[in-house]
C-alpha cells in the first residue's frame, strides 16, 4: 500500500506543477490558451495557489477513498474468506472468526509456520486473491478520482479564478479537522472504556466490583474447577492506590515540594535558582521506568531491612512504603511548580505589608503567603494526587501484585494501574472477565482522575481570579 | 479620639527593645527564621541528593554493561568440517552458503580442544563471531585464526568482580566450577575485558551476554517517527485554529476542555485506548511501532497543542496588523508571518513532548510492545520493543547478568533524553533572546 500512496502523492505533485505553470503562464500573458489581454496584476491569485488548488482537488478525494478503504477492506476480506471455508468447519462466533483470520493472515505473511486451525491453510490462496483484487479496485478508484479531480480543477483556472480563496477555505477545514482530533480522542477513551466495562458488568455485578473486598481475578478454564468463579472485589486495589499515591507519596512530596517552592521563590537568589531549577527539571524528566528500577533494586530492599530492624516480621520486599517513597520524590517537582505558581500569584502588596509590619521572611511566608495561597496550593496537591494514582511503572516494578487490605506500610499492596498492566500482559483471551476487568479498573481510574482534575483546576482558577 | 484617652497612650508606650525579655524574643524569631530557611534548603538538598544517589547507583552498576569479557580461541576454519563448499562461498550465493555452515559445532570443538576443563565458558552465541569472521572475509576458510569470543554471563560477571567469592556457594550466586574455570583462564591469560560491541549492535536475547539495545533503540526511533509525523502537524494546526481563527463558542470551549483534560489523563488509559481501538477495533498488528506511535501521538498531542498555543500567543499583535495592513489574507498572515516567529517555541514544546513519549512505558506494555523480539525491527508493522520497555523487561528478568544491562540501557536512555532537552533549552534561549 505504501508505494501506492507514494504514487498518489507524486501525481498530486505533478498536479501542483501543472497548475503552477498555468498560473505563471497567465501571469506573463503567454497563456497556453490566450484569454484576452493578460498583464501582470490582472490575475487574481499567485501561481502557487493555482498549483495548490489543483493538487488539493486531486489529492483529497483520493485520500478519502483510501482511508475509507483501509477501514472497510478488512471486513470485506474476512467475509469472503469465511465464505470460502467449508460450512462444516466454518468459525461462527466473532472470537473464533478473529482467531481464524489471525491464522490466515499469519500464514499469508509468512510469520506463522503452521496454523492452529487446519482449515486456515486451505483458504490462504483465497485470502491472497481477495486481498490483491480489492487492493487493485481501491487503487483504480483512487487514481480515477485523482485524475478527475485534477483535470476538473485545472479546467477551472482562469485569471479571475479565486484560487487562493478556495485553497484557504480548504486549509481552514483542515485546521478544524485537526482541532477535533482531541475530541475524537476523548470520545474514543470514554466509549471504549464504557463499552468494555459494560461487558464486564454483565458478568460481574457492579456492586460486587466496587464494594467487594476480595480480589483474585483468576477465571478457570474448565467450569468444573474448584474456585472457578474468580473474585472481583476491587476495594483492596482502591485502598492500595490511595495508600501509595495519596497518602505515602504525598507525605513525602507535599512538605518537600512546598518547602522547595518557598525557598526558590523567597530565599534563593538568581544564581542559586539557575542551579536548582534544572535540577528539579531533571528530577521531573527522568522516565518513570527508571524510578521503578531504582525503587525495586535499591529502595525496596533497604525498606525491608529497615522494617525487619524495627521488628516487623512480615516486612515485604515489595512494600507500599518503597513504592510510595519513590513516587513521592518523583512528584516533588510537580508539587513545587504548582506551589511556586500559587505563591507567585499572591499580590506583592500583601508581602510588602507584612514586611513593613516588621515580620521576618519566615513569618511572612507562614502567616501571610501560605494562608493566602492555600487554595492554589491545595489545587496543586490535588493535581499531584491525580498524577500519583495514575502512575504505573513504579508500582508495577516495586509494589507487587498482592491485593492486601492493610495499613502496614511494610506490607505489599497493589494498585489499580499495576493490576491493569498485570491483567493485560501475557497470554489472555479477550472476552474473559479477567481481561475485561482491566477496562472497568481503567474506567474507575479515568473518572477519579478526571473529577480530581476538574475540581482542582476550578479551585486554582477561582483562586487566581480572586487576586486578579 | 483615642489619643485623648490617657490610659490608652500609657498602654502604647514605645517598646523597650533593650530588655532581656525582648532581646530573647527577637533572638527566638531570628532563630526561627534561620531554621525555616534551612528547612527550605534542606528540602531541595534532599531531592538533589536522591537524584544524585539514584544516578550514581545506576552509573555504578551500569557502566560495566558497556564492557564484556572475551576468551581467546584459535579456530581452524576447515571448510569441509563446516560443510561449506569453498567455491560456493566465493560465488554469488556465498552469503547463503556460509550461513548454512555448522559454526556451532566448530566453536564447541575448538573450545574443547584448547580451553581444557574450562571449555564450557564460551557463550552459546560465540559461534556467531566465527560466522561473522567468515562472512567478512571468505578467504578465512581453510586458515587458522585466533579470535576473542564472548564468555557466558556468570564468567563475565566474575571477571567484573560482581560476586563475592568468599561467600559460601549457596548464597554467592555462582558455582565453584565457574570460579575454577575463571581462575584457570585468568592464570593462562586467555581472558580479557573489552568494549561490548554486542550490547550496542544486537537486539534482545535470552542470554545476558548476547543481549543488546540496538533493536530497542531502533524500535524507539520508528515509534517516535510515527508519533512526530502524526502529533506535530495535527497539534500545530489545532493550535493555529484555536488561537487565530476560532471565536469563542460552545464548540471551541469543548475542544479546549478536552485538550486540557487529555493532558492530565494517566498514560496507562491511553494504553487501554490503543488496545481497544487500534488493536481490537481496527485489527492493527500487535507490538508494532505503528500502533505504539499512534498511541503516543494521542498522548503527546495535548502537550504540543498547549505549548504551540502559548508560542503563537507570544507573537506580538503588531506583526499581524502590519501583515493585514499590506493586504495579506488571514491565512497568509498566520503561515507567512506568525508561524516563523512562533516556530522555535513550538519546536521546544514538540521536543519536550517527544522526550516524554520516549520515556513512556505503561501504554506500550498494554499494546503488546513487551513481546520478546530477538531481531531488529524491519518496518512500522513488524514486532518491536522500545528502550523503556526493554529496561522494564530486563529488570524483570531473574538472571543476574541483566542487572548491569538494565542500568546500561538506562544510561543510554538518559543520555538521549539529556541531548533532547539540551536542544530544547538551546532553542528556548535563542527564542528568548530574539523576542
Amino acid at each position: 500500500m505504501l508505494p501506492f500512496v507514494l504514487v498518489i502523492l507524486a501525481l498530486a505533485a505533478f498536479g501542483f506543477w501543472t497548475g503552477r505553470l498555468r498560473g505563471e503562464a497567465m501571469r506573463h500573458g503567454t497563456a497556453l490558451r490566450q484569454v484576452g489581454a493578460i498583464r501582470i496584476g490582472t490575475v487574481h491569485s499567485l501561481p502557487f495557489y493555482h498549483g495548490l488548488y489543483v493538487a488539493l482537488a486531486a489529492l483529497l478525494p483520493a485520500l478519502l477513498v483510501l482511508a475509507g478503504w483501509a477501514l472497510a477492506a478488512d471486513g470485506l476480506v474476512t467475509e469472503r474468506v469465511i465464505a470460502a471455508v467449508p460450512a462444516a468447519v466454518r468459525p461462527i462466533s466473532p472470537i473464533d472468526r478473529g482467531a481464524f483470520m489471525n491464522d490466515v493472515r499469519g500464514l499469508a505473511s509468512g510469520s506463522l509456520e503452521a496454523a492452529f486451525n487446519p482449515a486456515a491453510t486451505a483458504v490462504v490462496p483465497v485470502y491472497r486473491a481477495t486481498r490483491d483484487r480489492l487492493d487493485l479496485v481501491a487503487a483504480a478508484m483512487a487514481t480515477a478520482l485523482l485524475a478527475v479531480g485534477g483535470i476538473w480543477a485545472f479546467s477551472r483556472l482562469r485569471p479571475d479564478f479565486r484560487a487562493r480563496n478556495h485553497v484557504e477555505r480548504m486549509l481552514k477545514w483542515l485546521l478544524v479537522l485537526a482541532s477535533t482530533v482531541a475530541i475524537f480522542t476523548t470520545f474514543g477513551i470514554v466509549l471504549s472504556l464504557l463499552f468494555e466495562s459494560w461487558r464486564f458488568f454483565q458478568q460481574v455485578p457492579a456492586m460486587e466490583f466496587l464494594f467487594g473486598t476480595h480480589w483474585s481475578p483468576q477465571t478457570a478454564i474448565r467450569s468444573d474447577q474448584i474456585g472457578s468463579s474468580g473474585a472481583f472485589g476491587a476495594v483492596p486495589l482502591f485502598w492500595g492506590t490511595i495508600f501509595i499515591g495519596a497518602i505515602i507519596a504525598m507525605i513525602v512530596a507535599v512538605p518537600l515540594g512546598l518547602m522547595a517552592a518557598i525557598y526558590m521563590t523567597q530565599y534563593a537568589d538568581a544564581r542559586v535558582r539557575r542551579v536548582l531549577k534544572p535540577m528539579l527539571e531533571l528530577l521531573a524528566g527522568v522516565p518513570t521506568v527508571v524510578y521503578g528500577f531504582f525503587a525495586a533494586l535499591t529502595v525496596a530492599p533497604a525498606v525491608r531491612d529497615f522494617g525487619l530492624w524495627l521488628g516487623i516480621s512480615n516486612a515485604s520486599g515489595e512494600s507500599a512504603l518503597a513504592a510510595g517513597l519513590v513516587m513521592g520524590i518523583m512528584i516533588i517537582p510537580f508539587v513545587s511548580s504548582m506551589a511556586d505558581d500559587a505563591l507567585m500569584a499572591v499580590p506583592a502588596d500583601m508581602r510588602d505589608g507584612s514586611y513593613a509590619m516588621g515580620a521576618t521572611r519566615s513569618e511572612t511566608v507562614l502567616r501571610v503567603l501560605v494562608p493566602a495561597a492555600l487554595p492554589g496550593i491545595t489545587g496543586g496537591v490535588l493535581l499531584a494526587v491525580s498524577r500519583a494514582i495514575g502512575e504505573t511503572m513504579i508500582v508495577v516494578m516495586a509494589a507487587g501484585l498482592a491485593a492486601n487490605l492493610t495499613i502496614n506500610p511494610f506490607d505489599s499492596v497493589t494498585t489499580v494501574s499495576a493490576q491493569i498492566v498485570a491483567l493485560l500482559t501475557g497470554d489472555q483471551e479477550f472476552d474473559s472477565a479477567k481481561t475485561l476487568s482491566a477496562f472497568a479498573l481503567g474506567l474507575v481510574l479515568f473518572v477519579v482522575t478526571l473529577l480530581l482534575n476538574i475540581y482542582a483546576l476550578s479551585v486554582v482558577r477561582k483562586y487566581r481570579e480572586a487576586y486578579e | 479620639m483615642m489619643a485623648r484617652n490617657p490610659a490608652n497612650t500609657q498602654r502604647h508606650a514605645p517598646t523597650d527593645w533593650a530588655t532581656p525579655a525582648m532581646q530573647a524574643r527577637v533572638k527566638a524569631r531570628y532563630r526561627g527564621e534561620g531554621l525555616f530557611r534551612l528547612a527550605g534548603l534542606g528540602a531541595l538538598c534532599l531531592a538533589g541528593l536522591f537524584l544524585a544517589f539514584m544516578l550514581f547507583t545506576i552509573v555504578r552498576t551500569g557502566w560495566t554493561g558497556f564492557q564484556h569479557s572475551e576468551v581467546r580461541v584459535t579456530v581452524a576454519f576447515d571448510a569441509a568440517a563446516l560443510g561449506i563448499d569453498p567455491a560456493a562461498a566465493r560465488g554469488p550465493a556465498g552469503v547463503e552458503a556460509i550461513r548454512r555452515g555448522d559454526f556451532n559445532a566448530l566453536m564447541q570443538r575448538s573450545a574443547a580442544a584448547q580451553l581444557g576443563p574450562a571449555a564450557d565458558v564460551v557463550s552459546e552465541g560465540a559461534w556467531l563471531d566465527l560466522r561473522a569472521a567468515v562472512l567478512a572475509d571468505p578467504a578465512v576458510l581453510g586458515q587458522v585464526r585466533s579470535l576473542w569470543v564472548p564468555v557466558r554471563s556468570s564468567i563475565d560477571l566474575l571477571a567484573k568482580g560482581k560476586f563475592d567469592v568468599t561467600e559460601p556457594e549457596v548464597s554467592r550466586g555462582v558455582s565453584d566450577e565457574d570460579i575454577a574455570d575463571y581462575r584457570y583462564l585468568q592464570a593462562r591469560g586467555l581472558i580479557r575485558t573489552d568494549f561490548n560491541e554486542i550490547f550496542v549492535t544486537a537486539a534482545n536475547s535470552t542470554d545476558p551476554e548476547l543481549a543488546g539495545i540496538w533493536g530497542a533503540a531502533l524500535g524507539s526511533l520508528l515509534t517516535l517517527i510515527v508519533t512526530i509525523t502524526v502529533a506535530f502537524p495535527v497539534g500545530v494546526l489545532a493550535a493555529v485554529w484555536l488561537e487565530e481563527f476560532a471565536g469563542r463558542s460552545r464548540w471551541t470551549d469543548f475542544i479546549e476542555v478536552s485538550i486540557s483534560n487529555l493532558a492530565a489523563v494517566p498514560s496507562i488509559i491511553f494504553g487501554l485506548l490503543g488496545l481497544a481501538v487500534f488493536l481490537n477495533f481496527f485489527n492493527m498488528p500487535r507490538s508494532a511501532p505503528l500502533v505504539g506511535g499512534l498511541t503516543l501521538a494521542l498522548m503527546t498531542l495535548p502537550v504540543i497543542v498547549i505549548t504551540a498555543r502559548a508560542a503563537i500567543r507570544a507573537v506580538p499583535g503588531s506583526v499581524r496588523d502590519a501583515a493585514l495592513g499590506i493586504g495579506a489574507s488571514p491565512i497568509q498572515v498566520v503561515f507567512h508571518h506568525v508561524m516563523p516567529q512562533a516556530l522555535p517555541g513550538i519546536l521546544t514544546g514538540t521536543i519536550i513532548g517527544m522526550a516524554r513519549a520516549l520515556g513512556e512505558t505503561a501504554p506500550l506494555l498494554l499494546i503488546g510492545m513487551r513481546a520478546f523480539v530477538a531481531d531488529t525491527p524491519h518496518g512500522l508493522a513488524s514486532s518491536a520493543t522500545v528502550l523503556p520497555v526493554q529496561i522494564f523487561l530486563w529488570s524483570d528478568d531473574a538472571q543476574r547478568g541483566f542487572v548491569e544491562k538494565t542500568s546500561a540501557a538506562i544510561i543510554v536512555l538518559l543520555v538521549i533524553l539529556l541531548l533532547l532537552s539540551s536542544v530544547a533549552i538551546y532553542l528556548r534561549n535563542r527564542f528568548e533572546t530574539r523576542a
